[in-house]
């Protein structure tokens, strides 16, 4: 599939400070693209700009084949957006705004109706929806504010940091919203500060850093980039000796390490692929039953411990 | 356009579930022209009020049936506490007395004024319908606007009566000649008989402003105070609901709603026009429901139904274009609410909300014409008095301008500034 989206050069000045300075990447249809980066990275200013409503201090954007700076007003009919504050009328009920934002989205009558009443089921606040939003708890509040993104069903969905600041049951609902509407069709990009939803979601991700793209690709690309190995992970039953088997792991080619702890074995190796079916073999050759097997990818705290000397968090 | 509506409509039932802003919008005006009606004795019967015992003097020079019959018009016992006349004979002094502050006008009804209007033997000569009437001149204070326009009402409603017995009598007695019905020597005695007509129509009895002066169970009494306070409550109010529109505005920018409707298909302009009209709206709900509410519980009478309703739309377009004008150039929402309330305040005081204008110094008369208060006040005055619509061109023209240029100010500001960016 073609991209939905091409950034080039893109930046942004506030008076003599650049917040962004240049950022080039594109999103293909269909993915989930994720800017990961620490606070003040620059990216809701990228998202503002792309979303038509700050004017590039330099370079451009298409989106659906759209110019944001020359034709904004076809960008917005394209695309969707979930501000990473919440945006909505507090005195209003949870449908009210969805009824007010739908018919700013240019949608009215019983398909506005009967969009509106699937929003709010795929937001899970269907009970709700007659009470005003001021009522809420943050989590449910945040899911109204992605409901409003979602209405005219955009082909490109902006989400700046939807969890930050929330439950973590709250949390695991907003992601896997989000995975449900990428299984839909709908093609996100997706800003967090959170390593683990980067990785959890996006098919790729690009990490930012003081205004700047400084690594962009799938995260086995990102993280072979800097030298990192996978890591197998081996669940193994109570009685079975662990410490045997990983010392018989470490002969298998491309495994460079094995060891051993309760219950499981931790196998570093390159490519976890490849080491795979080996692993399993020497298992079963000693009568050990694997429980379950993880892949460790490499995580990109990491990368990004590597690329700035910092942690992503701090 | 529509989205322009449903922005407006969206801003109405937000400042309706606003219960701090219901308060100020709608029960301190309610309550204020409760107690201030109580202070002038409005509910205890008692008619002495702000505007009772206007000073007037009467100069009546003509001394035939119509001078004379507009003099008893000011010395009638229906207007015996509303109006305090004085007669005298000199039109010189009297000025004077004006100039002196002595009293709120004068009226000059000149010599020959009713022979201009009542044909006489011999002017039925082929033009003599044509004659044109001799003026009457009101001689206002223009430190009472008030009290001269009460007076002013009372001449023009006389002068009305006298006018349509006039045409429809002068040509009636012309048609009567020329179809030799009567006699030009008969012209006169009709044209008296006529002119008597006229006068009997004429007393405070025919006047509209009777309508007023007597309530419902047919008591008279003065004109009512609450007529007064209760526009000067609720307009001074206004200015809050129009403050706190605006207010929005900028609280939209803040809570990140603006953002996201700029960031929809809708064009700024749709979303400026959106906000303009739900403060408009707004601000209109709330004038129609004190006037609603003043008229059900205290059987104020309002007057001319249409004149209210175009005033109201005139002067709340005034009064959102200041709210506009506030909202350009302060920069946050707390300074709009601050300078609001200093506005609302300064306004009420100073365009006749508590203390009327005409025992204010001169400067403070002519600053208040800035206020949508003075010329509103003006306005529901006029119909408060029996005038109608056609009475209220200048402060409608006034707030109708005020209005306009005030929003294009702010739309000029607000086009600089940028909704949005820094
Ligand atoms: N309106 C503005 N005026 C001046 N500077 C700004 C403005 N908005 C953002 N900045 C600065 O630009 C930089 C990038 O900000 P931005 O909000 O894009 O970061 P972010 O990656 O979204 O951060 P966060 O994770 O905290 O949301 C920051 O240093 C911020 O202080
Ligand atoms: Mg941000």
């Amino acid at each position: 599939m073609g991209n939905i989206l091409e950034v080039q050069n893109l930046a942004k000045n506030y008076g003599d400070f650049q917040a962004v300075k240049g950022v080039s990447f594109n999103i293909e249809e269909g993915e989930i693209f994720s800017l990961l980066g620490p606070n003040g990275a620059g990216k809701t200013t990228t998202i503002s700009m792309l979303s038509t409503l700050y004017t590039p201090t330099s370079g451009d954007a298409t989106i659906g084949g759209y110019s944001v700076t020359k034709n904004p007003m076809a960008v917005r009919g394209v695309i969707g957006v979930v501000p990473q504050d919440l945006a909505l009328y507090e005195d209003l009920t949870a449908r009210e705004n969805l009824i007010f934002w739908g018919q700013m989205y240019n949608l009215s009558g019983k398909s506005l109706n009967s969009r509106v009443d699937e929003v709010l089921e795929q937001i899970g606040l269907t009970d709700k929806a007659r009470n005003r939003v001021k009522t809420f708890s943050g989590g449910m509040k945040r899911r109204v504010n992605i409901g409003v993104g979602l209405l005219h069903k955009p082909r490109l969905l902006f989400m700046d940091e939807p969890t930050v600041g929330i439950d973590p049951q709250s949390r695991r609902s907003i992601l896997d919203t989000v995975k449900d509407l990428n299984k839909q069709g709908m093609t996100l990009l997706y800003t967090t500060h959170y390593m683990e939803e980067a990785q959890e979601l996006s098919n790729r991700v690009g990490i930012i850093d003081h205004g700047e793209m400084i690594a962009l690709g799938t995260q086995k690309e990102l993280t072979q980039q800097v030298g990192q190995a996978e890591t197998l992970i081996l669940h193994v039953g109570e009685n079975d000796d662990s410490e045997a088997l990983a010392a018989s792991l470490k002969g298998i080619q491309g495994v460079q390490q094995a060891e051993a702890t309760d219950h499981e074995v931790s196998i570093v190796c390159a490519e976890a692929e490849d080491v795979l079916a080996a692993v399993v073999t020497k298992a079963n050759d000693r009568g050990i039953k694997i429980r379950s097997i993880d892949i460790r990818e490499p995580n990109l705290e990491a990368v990004f411990l590597h690329l700035t000397g910092r942690a992503l968090r701090d | 356009m529509l989205k322009t509506f449903l922005i407006g409509i969206k801003d109405v039932r937000l400042a309706f579930r606003d219960r701090a802003a219901l308060i100020l919008m709608l029960a301190a005006p309610f309550v204020l022209t409760v107690g201030l009606g109580l202070v002038t004795g409005r509910f205890s019967g008692n008619t002495n009020n702000g505007l009772s015992d206007i000073p007037v003097i009467i100069v009546n020079l003509d001394k035939e049936q119509l001078g004379d019959a507009l003099a008893d018009v000011f010395t009638s016992a229906d207007l015996a506490d509303l109006l305090e006349p004085a007669a005298s004979s000199d039109p010189e002094a009297a000025r004077k007395s004006i100039d002196e502050d002595k009293a709120a006008a004068v009226v000059i009804i000149p010599a020959g004024f009713t022979r201009s209007i009542i044909p006489q033997q011999g002017d039925f000569s082929s033009n003599a319908v044509a004659v044109e009437p001799v003026k009457i001149e009101v001689y206002a204070n223009p430190t009472r606007p008030t009290g001269a326009g009460i007076i002013k009402a009372i001449v023009d409603e006389f002068l009305s009566r006298v006018e349509e017995g006039r045409i429809s009598g002068a040509t009636s007695i012309v048609q009567m000649m020329m179809s030799g019905r009567i006699s030009p020597s008969q012209a006169e005695a009709e044209g008296i008989a006529m002119g008597e007509q006229i006068q009997a129509n004429s007393p405070s009895n025919a006047l509209a402003i009777k309508i007023n002066s007597s309530t419902a169970n047919g008591e008279a009494t003065n004109f009512d105070a609450l007529a007064y306070i209760a526009p000067a409550m609720a307009l001074m109010f206004l200015m809050y609901t129009v403050t706190y529109g605006g207010r929005s505005i900028l609280a939209e920018r803040a809570q990140g709603t603006l953002p996201r409707l700029l960031v929809s298909p809708t064009n700024s302009a749709q979303i400026l026009g959106g906000k303009v009209f739900g403060i408009f709206l707004t601000g209109a709900a709330q004038m129609l429901i004190l006037i609603g509410a003043s008229s059900l519980f205290f059987q104020l009478k309002w007057g001319d139904p249409l004149g209210v309703i175009v005033l109201v739309l005139a002067a709340v377009m005034a009064a959102t274009g200041w709210g506009m004008i506030i909202t350009a150039i302060a920069r946050t929402p707390s300074q709009v609410a601050s300078v609001g309330t200093a506005i609302m305040l300064i306004f009420g005081i100073m365009g006749g909300s508590f203390i009327s204008l005409e025992q204010m110094p001169v400067f403070i008369q002519m600053f208040s014409k800035i206020t949508p208060n003075a010329w509103a006040l003006d306005g529901f005055t006029t119909l408060g008095l029996g005038g109608t619509l056609n009475d209220l061109s200048t402060p409608i023209i006034a707030l109708l301008s005020m209005g306009i240029v005030l929003f294009l100010a702010s739309v000029a500001l607000f086009g600089k500034k940028n909704l949005v960016q820094k």
